[in-house]
């Protein structure tokens, strides 16, 4: 359990663009005719996404008269489920440290380090420019990997502080690295190289 | 003697080759399919109770058994519900069927949902698994667009396969915070019974399967449910994705036979323990809600369901954490008690205030500002979570916090001792 509250400041009005509406109508109808609450979550996220990676308040209100659904049966979801972002994130990045035990013993404290030294000492906070921001979450199941971070949809993994930076630097310039593993490791394959299926390491065969 | 490739069903587990539905096929996936439709309902299912195949998500429930439980004779629709809300920590294996080897996922989907008469199923992906989604969904455009899956296909079962996805709650791996979850709701976990074999999705018959339990479906029924059952050991057969984290030299996720040795597994695969094998702390030997196993009883550990339980630990998810002696025990266990407490629902109240209280006692036994009756105090309060709870979740906060107690003692109380002897210095 973690308090969460909506931002005191909120825009005055959302709405989807035309192309999120009619993913929004396809999405619907993945579900049962009645039984369309189902598609809050996705709804709720394509919003948070078109909205700058964080969901306001209108836009909860928007899904709620969408979908047939209480405004207070929608805050509800938007509060539990911490993926929603109840506030500004940073413009270039958000950067979502895994520190949970996996990720911690490969060194995911120090990563947290890098991000209060660069972009702000506390989680949650916007970075001087409005360009970063980042949280610390919990285990994103990419322990093979560890540790990692994600930044939007992708993950950024095999890291240490160094890394880190060179990551947080490449998007700062708007060309951020390849996604996956940075030490050039193939999935979470063995790094140095497979220990079972080496007959199928070459595509096609 | 170890696994060998021809055995193996997760021949992409890498990526190294094409996802896609060619490479899938070249692999020998969507072969026969329809032979196996064609053989009805319940020979499928008995194929798969003599696989001996157990369920891969964490509780090793027999999965041909938990089929058998849907209805025959409802007028109802049924449901599979796919659960890939991967998140106990230390897995990291339904990421990678997902996004290299999406078909065996897609065609087990529809056998199984086949047998259980079922012409729908959602898979319920992970809200942070983003990538992994997007290649799923397109694999399954794959699938529609061959007519394997759909209305009207080649294996004349009609069949829709949905993607639904969360956003970030542990506890929607639940099976029935999972329902509740893909209804709309807050993942809150229903009470049981009913089951959701009898009131699941939209209160309709449901068997919700782990992501590794229907991807291996196909490939046991080419080959047979005695190939399954004649790998690994009696009870706990077949193959199985490990993953290996932590301090290893080569962190990994390998396909093995179940009952592989604990030490070769991660010898042979993940380039051994970091510093060596004398270097070796403890093991979670099944994601983060099982005890830590001391490095003692781990020289012969077999990896499955029937010996770690004795253990007192358990096989879990097949999700490996490794820590060496450089590991500070508490910390470790104190981040995964506050993992715990992020993650409880707030339902019962155990579990909202006990995991709480669990983690800011560990706190302070990580610094030695404690009490030694703390330690068994402690231990007593995990006893009163443990089983007092709607769901496993009070459980899985309980069982590593008595591991830690029940394994290292000696460094709570080491850690105790230290700080008061170093707080009466400062008082002289």
């Amino acid at each position: 359990m973690s308090v969460r509250r909506l931002d005191p400041e909120q825009p005055k009005s959302f709405a989807f663009t035309p192309e999120n509406l009619a993913w929004a109508e396809a999405t619907i109808a993945k579900y049962p005719p009645g039984k369309q609450a189902s598609a809050v979550i996705p709804l709720l996220w394509r919003a948070q996404e078109q909205h700058d990676g964080w969901l306001p308040e209108p836009a909860m209100r928007l899904v709620a008269d969408m979908l047939g659904m209480a405004y207070i049966r929608v805050y509800e979801i938007a509060t539990f489920y911490t993926m929603f972002q109840l506030s500004p994130v940073g413009k270039k990045a958000h950067v979502q440290v895994c520190g949970t035990t996996p990720c911690m013993l490969r060194g995911a404290e120090a990563l947290v380090d890098v991000c209060k030294k660069k972009i702000h000492p506390d989680p949650h906070h916007l970075s001087a420019d409005g360009n970063f921001s980042w949280e610390e979450v919990e285990c994103l199941g990419v322990c093979a990997n560890a540790p990692m971070v994600q930044i939007w949809k992708d993950t950024y993994e095999d890291l240490t502080p160094e890394l880190l930076e060179k990551v947080l630097d490449g998007f700062a310039t708007g060309n951020p690295p390849k996604p996956g593993s940075q030490i050039g490791r193939q999935a979470s394959c063995p790094k140095g190289g497979p220990t079972t299926l080496k007959d199928f390491t070459k595509a096609g065969k | 003697m170890a696994l060998q490739d021809k055995d193996r069903i997760f021949t992409n587990i890498y990526g190294f080759q094409d996802w896609g539905l060619a490479g899938a096929c070249a692999r020998g996936q969507w072969a026969d399919t329809k032979s196996f439709i064609d053989k009805g309902h319940d020979w499928i299912i008995n194929e798969v109770k003599a696989s001996g195949l157990r369920g891969r998500g964490g509780a090793g429930f027999p999965t041909g058994l938990k089929w058998s439980f849907m209805p025959k004779n409802d007028p109802r629709p049924s449901y599979l519900v796919i659960n890939a809300d991967e998140s106990e920590p230390g897995s990291c294996k339904d990421r990678e069927i997902m996004r290299h080897d999406p078909h065996h996922l897609i065609e087990g989907a529809l056998i199984a949902s086949f047998a259980m008469r079922a012409h729908t199923c959602y898979i319920y992906v992970r809200g942070e698994f983003i990538r992994e989604r997007e290649q799923l969904q397109a694999a399954i455009d794959q699938a529609y667009e061959a007519k394997l899956i759909g209305k009207n296909n080649v294996h004349g079962w009609d069949f829709d396969l949905y993607v639904h996805h969360g956003a970030g709650a542990y506890i929607c791996g639940e099976e029935t915070a999972l329902l509740e979850s893909l209804e709309g709701k807050k993942g809150q976990p229903r009470l049981k019974p009913p089951f959701p074999a009898n009131m699941g999705l939209y209160g309709a018959p449901t068997t919700v399967n782990n992501v590794e339990s229907i991807a291996v479906v196909p490939t046991i029924l080419r080959r047979g449910g005695a190939w399954f059952a004649g790998l690994g050991k009696p009870n706990n057969t077949g193959t199985k994705l490990f993953q290996i984290s932590g301090h290893v030299e080569q962190p990994c996720v390998v396909e093995e036979e179940m009952g592989i040795p604990l030490r070769e597994l991660i010898e042979r695969h993940a380039g051994g323990v970091r510093g060596g094998w004398d270097n070796l702390l403890a093991v979670i030997p099944g994601g983060s809600s099982m005890p830590m196993i001391p490095a003692a009883t781990c020289q012969d550990l077999t990896m499955d369901f029937d010996t770690l339980s004795k253990l007192k630990s358990g096989m879990g998810t097949a999700a490996v954490i490794v820590m060496d002696k450089s590991t500070d025990v508490i910390a470790a266990i104190r981040r995964i008690a506050y993992f715990y407490k992020h993650e409880s629902c707030g339902q019962c109240t155990p579990c909202r205030e006990g995991c709480g209280w669990m983690w800011r006692v560990l706190q302070r036994m990580e610094r030695g500002d404690a009490e030694k009756r703390e330690i068994d105090l402690l231990f007593d309060v995990t006893k009163q979570v443990e089983g007092h709870t709607i769901c496993a979740l009070g459980d899985a906060a309980a069982w590593p916090v008595q591991g830690l107690i029940r394994n290292f003692r000696h460094v709570i109380e080491e850690r105790i001792d230290k700080r008061q002897a170093s707080t009466r210095q400062a008082a002289e």
